[in-house]
């Protein structure tokens, strides 16, 4: 078969049709694909509470609270259940940009455990922090509760050890762990009836609620 | 040239990486460690076997002149089918190249094949060369990050070999990725020389 000319009615039906096809088999795979990834991406969510809180029975989430920045990007998650919350927090100067950590708090307030769910940190140096702030790492934070002494590198007079020659990413992360703290205390409040309208939006319909961050 | 000939071709005499330096962003950037570099090797042979056979099968429909547009809508759909899949099905091969799937779009030894390539020759002859290619790709990646990550940290696919804190960090970083894959290209044109 002889190749198609270049006629300018060959040329647009060819780009048409391609694109017609293409287009058509995206959606195809996206619809099949889009439940499992969903699927996914809760199971996914899930595992993770539970290893930032307990070992043990998988906590219930109950509540679920989005803070939002002036610009309207999420700062927050608060996963509210009932051993506590998880809060999902992001820190948008770490080394090598945005630093998004999972950390779990008991009723208290005191850190249970943490999690690395997104960082573009520097292998070897910064990507240590999943390890490095961990119960048998060198610089411990689960125990502490960023309430009583806000969690702050041992550089900056805090009593956190820097993961060594990352003093940048330690103080993202850290940073990210006391907005967390302040995220889910302040989550906390406005759960309360007694906090203005203006401040606290409930959507009654999937029980979820949304703070401006102030 | 049969079907054996195209496929070595493709792993020694135009290996992508070390002699014909196509696609060196997704080079230089993935291959920090070597399962990174195999697992970017292995899902662009994919995307490479696939677009290739298409390729060559709708060739004679493709007027030359739209033939670079309709080339990259076909890619991209299959990069984008892929990343679909691999999301849905193997989610812990998705976490290690999630960011660097949609790179395979731009990755100059697919457009490059299926105009080199696939555009002048049948179907099968166009899918030995994909899987040569992507070999050839996959060989070259893996090497370049077994080498990174042995003189960066001491280990090659994760076992360790010398305790982390005698690596050379810059191995890990950008500058080390220019100067290992300079020496692996110089050894390898050695050896063919």
């Amino acid at each position: 078969m002889k190749k198609l000319d270049s006629t300018i009615g060959n040329m647009a039906i060819v780009l048409t049709v391609v694109s017609v096809v293409a287009a058509g088999i995206l959606a195809y795979v996206n619809q099949m694909t889009a439940p499992q990834i969903e699927k996914i991406k809760a199971e996914k969510l899930s595992k993770g509470i539970k290893d930032v809180l307990v070992s043990g029975a998988a906590p219930v989430v109950q509540k679920v609270d989005t803070m939002k920045n002036e610009k309207g990007d999420i700062t927050a998650i608060i996963y509210n259940t009932d051993k506590g919350a998880a809060v999902q927090s992001t820190d948008p100067n770490g080394f090598g940009g945005n630093l998004t950590i999972l950390v779990g708090f008991d009723e208290a307030g005191s850190i249970k455990g943490y999690k690395v769910l997104e960082t573009t940190e520097t292998p070897g140096l910064g990507a240590k922090a999943s390890t490095w702030f961990q119960k048998d790492g060198k610089g411990n934070i689960i125990g502490k509760n960023p309430g009583e002494k806000e969690l702050v590198v041992s550089k900056d007079g805090g009593d956190v050890d820097a993961i060594t020659a990352s003093t940048i990413t330690s103080r993202a992360f850290l940073r990210a762990v006391n907005a967390a703290y302040k995220a889910y205390k302040s989550g906390a409040s406005c759960s309360a009836p007694a906090v203005a309208a203006d401040e606290c939006v409930n959507d009654s319909v999937d029980e979820t609620s949304t703070c401006s961050n102030k | 040239m049969n079907n054996f000939k195209i496929l070595l071709n493709g792993i020694i005499k135009e290996n992508p990486t070390f002699v014909l330096l196509l696609g060196m962003c997704p080079t230089l950037g993935t291959t920090s460690s070597a399962i990174n570099g195999m697992s970017m090797g292995l899902a662009t042979t994919a995307v490479l076997i696939f677009s290739n056979f298409l390729i060559s099968l709708i060739k004679n429909l493709i007027p030359d002149m739209v033939r670079i547009p309709s080339y990259i809508v076909v890619i991209a759909s299959l990069v984008t089918i892929l990343q679909m899949v691999l999301q849905a099905y193997v989610p812990d091969v998705y976490d290690t190249l999630g960011l660097f799937i949609p790179l395979i779009v731009v990755n100059c030894i697919i457009l490059g094949r299926a105009e080199a390539f696939a555009a002048k020759n049948g179907p099968i002859p166009s899918i030995f060369d994909g899987i040569g290619i992507g070999l050839g790709f996959t060989l070259g990646l893996t090497t370049l990050g077994a080498v990174r990550e042995f003189l960066g940290s001491g280990k090659i696919f994760n076992f360790e070999i010398f305790p982390e804190s005698y690596g050379m960090l810059v191995f890990v970083l950008a500058p080390g990725a220019f100067l290992a894959l300079g020496y692996l290209i110089a050894i390898v044109n050695k050896l063919k020389a």
